[in-house]
């Protein structure tokens, strides 16, 4: 009878008195001990540190208590809209991402073109490779003054910056995948007499997405990076100017936070990045 | 004479790397009889796979030709099916798509959408692979993988089959249950076969003639063997059968005593100096 009981309670409990419930409050209970616990301790701390070291009278930062209490407004609304510059940091970040849509859409198709074409040509690679190994060293600012001269116009050159900032480790990484996809592939694809169409869509980019996502991801990284950086220079609605406007009005609380929102939003493209690659490459890395 | 069905005539073959020209193959001559299982045994380095690949396609003979059915070879196709040493399945496709790759392009026109997927399903069940038609390639074993190799080459119809050592990345008794399953497959469909293996067994066991070929550079053919055992065989009755050890000591003899390979020794030697030289 007991044991009847306990074969009921399912694979987890067998042999024990442990009810299932349990077991999964365990599992969860491990978790927040494993994985949950330790950033936070470590950021508690360091913000313990940062309040103590910036409370004294005549600190040149805020303290972390202080900033919250300065930018409260700006965190309760993101989406107020006052006209001109004056919106919330919800436009100011989603304006960001949008110059990033535009020059990391234009960089992927770009890169991943130019990739192949590179990967699959050794002429093409001998003819390009020593300007993209120029090309990719000049810093993304140094682009900017260059692209405003070209397009007259801050928005256009914004979107360039973050093409031309991404668009290398795009190439390079697709072309190194595209190369190093194994001879054996290439003579079933043979066997089979694909046409290249048919090679490039089912061998191919499968073959070689995981280097392509992982030149993607360092690219969606960098164009973050860049855009901060371009839009403190040409002025307008984002969360680069936003950071400068608020050194020139000596806002420093607000820099804090607007900083915040930066490391967060990089973050969560970068996973993006990763989960959208680890979906479409499962098994591919797997011999 | 009657014609051949699989004729490889006169082949020579050489690499050309950095200006230096190294003969590989020297007058490669043989006729192989429809429905008949060839292997090609020799040392490693004596371009038994470069003659496959010739057959194959993929391989370009620097002069002479391979003519397979009547249609002389100059490029790769499915009616020479090749099952690759390591599989070479697609990683990002499941055991059935992996299949299905190939039956799609090559029955194209000539089945209909449910003929193809009966056609990939009656090719898997045939290497009893049937229960894992949605799995990864990196989820199953080693000779599951190879199973789907060969069902894959099944698939294609293929007028001669190419195996390119295919259990020689297998244990022992996985190898030994594929041979058998590969020699009931071949006793069903009759296919004409062509197999490159290092294993006198493997040869003896499933072969009706074995090719053995000469130590390289310039390998040729150095011997054909008859392997007239009846079929089915099994190899525990063989395995006290004469005419079976018979066969075995041929080939062996061949490899051993006709065909040593010198470069064993140098490569022992060197072996043997590579502990002393870190110790030194």
């Amino acid at each position: 009878m007991n044991q009847t009981t306990s074969l009921a309670r399912g694979p987890f409990a067998a042999g024990t008195d442990t009810p299932a419930w349990r077991v999964t409050a365990g599992r969860w209970g491990q978790f927040l001990m494993g994985r949950v616990l330790p950033p936070l301790i470590v950021i508690g701390a360091l913000l313990a540190l940062w309040e103590v070291l910036c409370s004294r009278p005549g600190a040149a930062l805020p303290s972390p208590s202080q900033a919250l209490r300065d930018t409260w407004e700006l965190i309760a609304d993101p989406f107020y809209d006052n006209g001109g510059n004056d919106v919330g940091m919800a436009w100011q970040i989603l304006a960001s991402l949008q110059r990033v849509a535009y020059g990391y859409s234009l960089a992927v198709v770009a890169g991943v073109s130019l990739g192949v074409l590179v990967g699959q040509s050794t002429w093409a690679l001998r003819g390009l490779d020593p300007l993209f190994q120029v090309l990719r060293t000049v810093p993304p600012l140094a682009w900017l003054p260059i692209s405003l001269a070209g397009f007259q116009d801050g928005n256009p050159s914004a979107i360039f910056v973050i093409f031309i900032t991404a668009v290398w480790p795009i190439i390079i990484n697709t072309s190194v995948g595209i190369r190093n996809i194994p001879e054996d592939y290439r003579n079933v694809a043979r066997v089979i007499r694909l046409n290249g169409v048919e090679y490039f869509w089912k061998i191919m980019l499968p073959a070689a997405a995981p280097y392509i996502f992982s030149g993607l991801r360092i690219g969606v990284g960098l164009s973050w990076l860049a855009i901060v950086a371009a839009e403190m220079l040409i002025g307008g609605v984002g969360i680069g100017f936003f950071i400068w406007d608020a050194w020139n009005s000596s806002l420093i609380s607000d820099i804090i936070l607007a900083l915040v929102c930066v490391g967060m939003v990089g973050f969560l493209l970068d996973r993006m990045v990763a989960w959208v690659g680890n979906r479409i490459t499962r098994g591919t890395s797997a011999g | 004479m009657t014609k051949a069905f699989l004729d490889i005539s006169h082949v020579d073959m050489s690499f050309t790397r950095n200006g230096v020209t190294n003969p590989v193959l020297r007058d490669i001559n043989l006729s192989v009889e429809s429905g008949e299982y060839i292997s090609l045994i020799g040392h490693s380095g004596c371009g038994k796979s470069t003659v496959l690949n010739i057959v194959a396609g993929l391989l370009q003979a620097t002069s002479g030709g391979v003519i397979v059915d009547g249609r002389e070879v100059n490029a790769p196709g499915p009616d020479r099916a090749l099952v690759f040493q390591n599989h070479s399945l697609l990683p990002w496709l499941t055991v059935y798509q992996n299949v299905e790759i190939a039956v799609d392009k090559i029955f194209r026109h000539g089945k209909t959408a449910a003929e193809r997927r009966e056609w990939i399903l009656h090719n898997l069940e045939m290497v009893s692979m049937s229960h894992a038609l949605d799995r990864l390639p990196s989820e199953i074993s080693g000779g599951m993988k190879q199973r789907v190799g060969i069902a894959r080459a099944l698939a294609m119809e293929p007028k001669v089959l190419l195996l390119d050592e295919p259990f020689g990345a297998l244990d022992a008794l996985t190898r030994a249950h594929l041979q058998d399953e590969v020699m009931r497959i071949q006793s069903e469909l009759r296919n004409t076969v062509m197999m490159i293996t290092h294993d006198v067994d493997e040869a003896v066991l499933l072969s009706d003639r074995i090719v053995m070929m000469t130590n390289g550079p310039s390998a040729t053919i150095g011997q054909i063997l008859d392997i007239e055992l009846p079929r089915p065989r099994d190899r525990l009755a063989l395995a006290d059968d004469p005419r079976y050890n018979h066969y075995r000591h041929e080939v062996l003899s061949f490899l051993y005593e006709k065909q040593r390979k010198v470069e064993d020794i140098g490569a022992r030697r060197a072996s043997v100096a590579a502990p002393q030289a870190q110790r030194a």
